[in-house]
């Protein structure tokens, strides 16, 4: 199991430099004259010249590379070319707010998504018809929309919650909940919708299993065989859905965030993507792959702990 | 299992067949089907709106008029206007074009990339399939919105090269269906006869492996047409598209920045962008159903079968002494297009206490059907539509009395070993969780009984397999342990299905000895469901050979084997030279010290 974790980990920092290197190349070779778009045009050859050589810009791309590199590894980013705020501060404030919005809606689809699909494969019927029509909804309405909506219908018409804004858990709890809800409620609703169907057709597919009809022969009830066993067998091929969700999830947490005005990384994005700020943009790749790397290490390990095959291949 | 995967193969080889011959006819089963047909109109006046924008807008859609800002729906603007005074509804119309011509061009990008590349990486493998896998997971790894935004920053709002770049953020979805279709394709016999006749690959893969994946390819598209709307009103959404140009996400924002004093604006593009979504992810669906349309077609029966349920003879009368088992009249039916495909047709079977009972008849006759009806462990869509099955004082078909022996009094082996343990499980939590949960053991007396158990079955290390997982130990072993959990309550009954089948010649008779062995020790009643005659003559006191759902024959084995009186048992001796895997009935069986050298 050690070497199997330490073998992940080793694939997903392999990952995180692969797309490092690429987004710091890529972005610097189409960025052009970057020193001339921060000043605009009508700045004089000599101000941009100097911008230039203050940026470190005017150095060879991998030598400036090699300098991003090693600072970067000890935890300094670099500051904004506009704002001049350090990348690596602006983006772990931030990062905090999307991350605890993210994973509430990826824990409360988990469990939703598991009661819907488990029902729908073992009841079929209507409940399977609703659970269908559900995911196609939840599929193909962009979650925006749907924000929209609860935003029109819950702060707008009938003002239970809050329309927009982000109260910290630190700071009261009841606030944070207040002004996590409609987010967390308009990103859920697509996770939902695509674990669910996972759910279900696992389930169905691990029911369907010669084993369940041995263990039913043992005298276990059907209730159990059922939560103990073929849920648990289900498991594993719904955990992998609900990783790539995840990454859907930080994506769409970029569109919710500013619909809500939520502080958090998907503004960021917006504003230095808005703005051309290298170094921002540089910042928050790594920050979204790292935390894209150790959710899917999570639920690797997950998936090793369920399932005995996996941890030897 | 054998048994029944017939019944439910036939059915679908049927559908198959049916599907083949009338591929070309998806498209009109398409219209017949009520979502795909109203998404494909919806579709298309979509597309004839947007195409033929110039045409039916009631305005231009840039016009601004500052006297008509945010105006509520009249004659003149229909559906309002945003906070630049301009026509909303022109701009919807317009900005269909832009939306829809862009969500082409990145699914269009996305197939190109994925569908070649899947071909290769699929039909040839090696390193260009390892590359491109690596590649693909590494694509999967980023939000697609996030490289978007990246890309932005240095290359400007342009919609157009958003789109391509999403197109290949999307290639992953065509990679790997397609890798996954062809791998499956290259293995079946059609392609290798055309690899071995010397077919040229690229004729191979046009003509034989890019048919199996179309319809699939097809779906894909639908869906990720889906997709992409949403992510390009999303982006249109932030501000991240031509202004220049109108398009949904853009009327969106706008009616969004203006909620508070014009909340009805917000309504037409998200309905239209939610409608037009959803109409594709429809299609997708409605596509795949009509294309892979067997299960649909089987439920669709189900009705009739209700009806003519259950019509078993209810009363139970005492079984005559000795006589531990008896099934009369005993019928049971599939569902299927047709009403019902009867699989046992009224059987009668009497099993007497402390003997062994072979069932034998060859795969489809019905005899495992009847294993499982006894331990009323069915197949959900089993339908058992007459007679009765009595075990001792205990009515079989009665769904609570049944589960109260089964475990206890009823035991089961299986025929395909590993297949029949729950792979996330060590043997012994398997072993054990009956034991506790059935028969009230503690956990330490259940350990101990169960590793008593693995020794008794002939497992030369019993701690070393209790902690391995069904994976880690062979065929044989496995289905040592499955006797050992089927014995594990002193059964009265065990119910053996083709317990042998599955294993290598020589561990077939290791685990015929054990199961005599055990006969033997216990006293308990078996009955042996097996298509090998070569196995009854081993093993069972009585035999009954059974044929299409019926029993044609039965009585003791030196009768049936001396003077077999039915037609049909005569074809079975008959048949008997031609099976390889039979084993003679006069060799001796092994030793013990001949086992554990084999083992």
């Amino acid at each position: 199991m050690t070497l199997f974790v330490l073998r992940r980990i080793g694939a997903g920092l392999v990952l995180v430099a692969v797309i490092v290197v690429l987004a710091f190349f890529l972005l610097h070779f189409a960025a052009g004259d970057i020193a001339r778009t921060i000043l605009g045009p009508t700045a004089s050859v000599e101000t941009v010249t100097a911008k230039r050589a203050a940026l470190g810009l005017d150095k060879p791309l991998l030598e400036q590379f090699w300098l991003w590199l090693s600072s970067a590894t000890g935890g300094d980013l670099g500051r904004s070319w506009f704002t001049g705020q350090e990348v690596s501060s602006s983006i772990v404030t931030r990062a905090t707010v999307t991350v605890t919005v993210v994973i509430g809606t990826t824990l409360i689809s988990a469990i939703l998504a598991t009661v819907l699909g488990v029902l729908a494969a073992v009841r079929r019927g209507v409940v399977d018809a609703g659970v269908q029509v559900l995911s196609v909804l939840g599929f193909a309405i962009p979650g925006f929309i749907i924000a929209i909506f609860l935003v029109d219908v819950f702060a707008l018409r009938l003002g239970w919650l809050p329309a927009t804004g982000y109260v910290p858990f630190s700071q009261s709890i009841v606030g944070s909940l207040r002004s996590t809800a409609l987010p967390i409620a308009a990103l859920s609703i697509g996770a939902i919708a695509a674990v669910a169907q996972q759910v279900r057709g696992s389930m169905i597919e691990a029911l369907e299993a010669e084993w369940v009809r041995t263990l039913r022969s043992r005298g276990l009830s059907t209730r159990r065989v059922l939560f103990r066993h073929v849920l648990r067998n289900a498991a594993g091929p719904a955990l992998s859905i609900l990783a790539l969700q995840f990454v859907g999830l930080l994506g769409g947490a970029v569109v919710i965030e500013q619909i809500f005005a939520i502080p958090g990384l998907g503004q960021v994005s917006v504003q230095a993507a808005a703005s051309g700020d290298i170094p921002l943009v540089l910042g928050l790749v790594l920050a979204i792959t790292l935390i894209v790397v150790a959710v899917n290490l999570i639920i690797d390990i997950l998936q090793g702990v369920l399932n005995p095959k996996v941890r030897v291949s | 299992m054998k048994d029944a995967r017939l019944v439910t193969g036939h059915v679908s080889t049927v559908d198959q067949a049916h599907a083949a011959s009338s591929r070309p006819r998806v498209f009109r089963r398409l219209l017949r089907n009520p979502a795909g047909l109203a998404s494909l109109i919806f579709l298309v006046v979509i597309s004839l709106a947007a195409v033929f924008a110039p045409l039916i807008m009631p305005h231009d859609p840039a016009t601004i008029d500052i006297h008509a800002v945010l105006a509520s729906p009249d004659a003149t603007h229909w559906l309002g206007t945003d906070g630049s005074g301009r026509d909303v509804l022109s701009r919807l119309i317009a900005g269909g074009l832009v939306s829809l011509t862009a969500a082409a061009l990145a699914v269009g990008v996305a197939a190109a990339i994925g569908i070649p590349s899947g071909l290769i990486a699929g039909y040839y493998g090696g390193f260009f399939a390892d590359g491109a896998t690596w590649i693909v997971n590494l694509l999967m790894a980023l939000p697609g919105i996030v490289v978007l935004l990246a890309v932005r920053s240095v290359l400007g709002p342009s919609l157009w090269i958003s789109m391509a770049i999403f197109g290949i953020l999307m290639s992953p979805a065509f990679f790997r269906l397609v890798y996954a279709a062809v791998r499956s394709a290259r293995s079946e016999l059609f392609v290798e006869a055309a690899m071995v006749s010397g077919l040229r690959d690229s004729a191979i893969i046009a003509r034989h492996v890019l048919g199996a994946v179309r319809g699939p390819i097809i779906v894909q598209t639908a869906i990720l047409a889906s997709i992409t709307l949403a992510i390009q009103a999303g982006l249109g959404f932030l501000g991240f598209d031509d202004s220049t140009v109108p398009s949904w996400g853009g009327v969106l924002t706008d009616a969004f920045a203006n909620i508070y004093r014009q909340p009805q604006l917000i309504i037409w593009p998200s309905i239209i962008i939610a409608l037009t979504s959803v109409a594709f992810a429809l299609l997708g669906n409605a596509l795949r159903d009509e294309l892979g349309r067997t299960t649909t077609r089987r439920r669709g029966a189900k009705g009739q079968v209700e009806q003519t349920s259950v019509t078993r003879s209810a009363s139970l009368t005492p079984l005559e002494p000795g006589v531990l088992l008896r099934v009369a009249g005993l019928r049971i039916g599939y569902p299927n297009s047709d009403g019902m495909a009867e699989v046992v047709r009224g059987i009668d079977l009497e099993i007497t206490r402390g003997s062994v009972h072979g069932l034998i008849g060859e795969s489809g006759s019905g005899k495992t059907q009847t294993a499982w009806a006894i331990l009323g462990l069915l197949p959900s869509t089993a339908r058992v539509f007459a007679g009765s099955i009595q075990f001792d004082d205990v009515d079989l078909l009665d769904r609570s009395a049944v589960s109260g022996v089964r475990g206890r009094r009823i035991a089961y082996i299986p025929q395909e070993p590993i297949s029949n343990l729950d792979p996330s499980f060590t043997v012994g939590s398997q072993l054990i969780e009956p034991l506790r949960s059935v028969l009230r053991m503690s956990k330490r007396q259940a350990i101990a009984r169960s590793l008593e158990l693995l020794a008794r079955v002939g497992i030369s290390d019993p701690e070393r397999t209790f902690h391995s997982y069904p994976h880690e130990i062979s065929g044989g072993m496995a289905q040592r342990v499955l006797i050992a959990g089927a014995v594990a309550s002193n059964p009265d009954l065990l119910i053996a299905d083709e317990p042998t089948t599955a294993l290598d010649v020589t561990v077939q008779a290791e685990v015929l000895d054990l199961l005599r062995e055990i006969q033997q020790d216990s006293g308990l009643s078996i009955l042996l469901v097996t298509h090998n005659l070569g196995v009854v003559a081993d093993i069972c006191d009585h035999v009954s050979v059974m044929k299409t759902g019926q029993i044609v024959e039965t009585g003791p084995v030196e009768q049936i084997f001396n003077h077999p009186s039915h037609e049909y048992t005569r074809e079975l001796f008959g048949s008997l030279i031609d099976e390889d895997d039979v084993r003679p009935t006069p060799e001796p069986s092994p030793s013990r010290s001949d086992l554990a050298v084999t083992r």
